[in-house]
């Protein structure tokens, strides 16, 4: 019996943590050895990407954009990709590596992720195109948008608004005008149900 | 469509019936006879003379047939394909606070893993004093817990931040489900493996294709977090999780890992995509929040609706809705029929859990004039649900995540219901 537990479950080996633990940090704490540089990136991801993100990062259809877009985060239409928006360089090697390619997840070497990482930091603008990234510089590359996230604030910015005592009940305001209709739009799947023939 | 159940459509008699009765609401409302006898009474129906199904027929019982308009919809413009996408619940036809299994909104990442109850794993390593491995069998060996709680996606109303959008409470307030679920207190899973003084943060894993984490704090994941095998008395659906998954209370449902496979202890959050690139919060100034966990207190109507408008007339009819709040439970909700002008302290009733849904009903008399219905959440904090101007004055309109502002019906006099702002 473990002390402090019911004595259930089994060690772990350490190939099976191994095999299960691919998981990245921003300090760097999961890299694996290895190294890509952007010319190799460019061949990987035209062969294994492109067709949903566009030889670019551009996206083809409604698949994710992964370049461009830098400075336009105040703007009405914010383009979000890893070069206008991701805080940290890990979080690209990880998710490339646990979630893609779409439907081939996990099928990628470190070398050819190294290299993917690398080609998209260039098509972002944000190195040269000999540019070679490996576990040893990965530290240096800072992203643009590290700086601005901040913690969730709520609960001082936002609880202090919406916290009342008093709600108004009666007379709240003199009159009442419809500013804008669901229905103008008519974007709303049709919705087999029971009452709607109604009218 | 083609099997709509026939009662249910207009017929003649109906229609003439219901402007029958709404003339006689005006003198009175009492019930008048009918000039002529209903066959329905009158005449023998199939049903008291023949024999139905056995027993044998249906071992897993479905709902009846007349029901079948009943079900997850989704809406395929929203997502490149609807493998990593959502469908929505149908809150209009429900009625309670418990959401059938069958029904509850789904949202994948890379599909729905199919995992039988004899392969499944689950690794505690990291910054523990033993990295363990457990079995399904294993699990069911814990002491476990019983909790109702909401599962509100993080994207539920994030279409409607620039304006009015999607013509069904389904549609706009549908990603979400509450059922009540059984599972082992993660707590207890940590404590089996012995968490290090060091430990401040933790990260599941989902064993699907996409992989899903997220990094969550310690002081969450040995409060309320549960390891659930269970929702409403029977296994996990696939779509939810089967045959494991993590129960985060009052927390945005990406959090809610599915087909839970692993849980690292570390000392630093993770910031993988799905809390960087996806669930921060953009404002207006470019700037985002980041960690924004809790769901705020939100309600909605769900009858009246544009998919569940007055189809009785003019008379007593019942107004019903949900409420919710990652901070707590609902006290009061209250609602108003002419667009805020007046409101009025909705009827809470069944049972009231901590961050679960409520339902509230308002009974009333409809005079048959234009509508325009809201309701509006207290939760036990004191925090009152505000108006979607409130929140976008805060926040802008791209910030995707967290819309709980309050929901707007416009109900014609034909009893039609429309998603709508108002001034």
């Amino acid at each position: 019996v473990v002390a402090g537990g019911l004595g259930l479950g089994r060690l772990a080996l350490e190939e099976e943590v191994a095999a299960w633990d691919i998981d990245v940090r921003p300090d760097g704490l999961g890299l694996p050895a290895g190294s890509g540089d952007v010319w190799t990136g460019e061949e990987v991801f035209v062969e294994k990407c492109a067709a949903c993100h566009g030889d670019f990062g551009e996206a083809v259809g409604r698949w994710p954009v992964l370049a461009g877009g830098l400075n336009t985060l105040s703007d009405d239409d914010p383009v979000k990709t890893i070069g206008s928006y991701w805080p940290y360089l890990s979080t690209v090697y990880d998710y490339v590596n646990r979630a893609m390619p779409f439907g081939e997840a996990q099928s990628l070497e470190p070398d050819e992720i190294y290299a993917i990482t690398a080609y998209l930091l260039y098509v972002n603008d944000l190195v040269e195109d000999d540019f070679t990234l490996s576990n040893e510089n990965f530290l240096d590359v800072q992203m643009p948008n590290v700086d601005n996230f901040y913690m969730d604030d709520r609960l001082t910015v936002e609880m202090p608004l919406f916290q009342s005592a008093d709600v108004c009940m009666e007379n709240c305001k003199d009159s009442v005008e419809i500013t804008m209709n669901a229905m103008v739009l008519d974007v709303t799947p049709e919705t087999e149900t029971a009452e709607t023939t109604v009218v | 469509m083609s099997n709509i159940y026939k009662g249910m459509k207009p017929t003649r008699r109906n229609f003439l019936r219901g402007a029958a009765a709404s003339g006689a609401a005006l003198v009175g409302g009492t019930t008048v006879a009918k000039a002529q006898a209903d066959p329905l009474i009158v005449e023998k129906q199939p049903w008291s003379q023949f024999l139905g199904a056995g027993v044998d027929e249906a071992p897993y019982g479905m709902p009846s047939k007349f029901e079948a308009h009943v079900r997850r919809q989704d809406v395929p413009w929203l997502t490149a394909d609807p493998i990593s996408s959502v469908n929505f619940t149908p809150l209009h036809e429900l009625d309670g606070i418990i959401t059938p299994n069958g029904l509850c909104f789904e949202r994948h990442h890379g599909g729905v893993a199919e995992i039988a109850p004899q392969d499944y794993r689950l690794m505690i390593n990291g910054l523990v004093d033993r990295e363990l491995v457990f079995t399904l069998e294993d699990l069911m060996r814990f002491p476990r817990e019983n909790h109702v709680y909401f599962l509100e996606c993080a994207a539920n109303s994030g279409m409607e931040w620039a304006g009015s959008q999607l013509n069904g409470c389904q549609f706009t307030h549908g990603m979400i489900h509450n059922v009540m679920y059984t599972g082992i207190p993660l707590r207890l899973l940590l404590e089996e493996a012995g968490v290090k003084t060091t430990a401040e943060w933790l990260l599941p894993e989902g064993a699907d294709a996409s992989g899903m984490t997220r990094s969550i704090p310690m002081e969450k994941a040995m409060d309320d977090c549960l390891v659930a095998f269970k929702m409403n008395g029977e296994a996990l659906r696939p779509e939810q999780g089967y045959p494991v998954r993590l129960v985060v209370p009052g927390w945005e449902g990406n959090m809610w890992v599915k087909w839970l496979r692993r849980i690292e202890i570390g000392d630093q959050p993770w910031h993988h995509r799905e809390e960087t690139s996806k669930y921060t919060d953009l404002f207006a100034n470019g700037k985002a929040r980041r960690f924004t966990w809790e769901m705020d207190a939100k309600s909605v109507i769900t009858s009246p609706s544009p998919q569940k408008p007055i189809t009785h007339g003019p008379g007593p009819m019942v107004l019903t809705g949900v409420a919710w709040s990652g901070r707590g439970t609902i006290p009061r909700v209250d609602v108003t029929i002419d667009g805020g002008i007046n409101w009025h302290q909705a009827r809470m009733s069944g049972p009231s859990f901590d961050k679960s849904m409520h339902r509230f009903y308002y009974d009333f008399n409809w005079d048959g004039k234009p509508m325009l219905l809201q309701s509006r959440a207290h939760d036990s904090t004191g925090y009152v649900q505000p108006t979607k101007d409130a929140l976008r004055a805060v926040r802008g309109e791209n910030s995707i995540y967290h819309n709980n502002s309050i929901q707007t019906w416009a109900v014609n006099e034909q009893g039609v219901a429309e998603n709508v702002e108002i001034s």
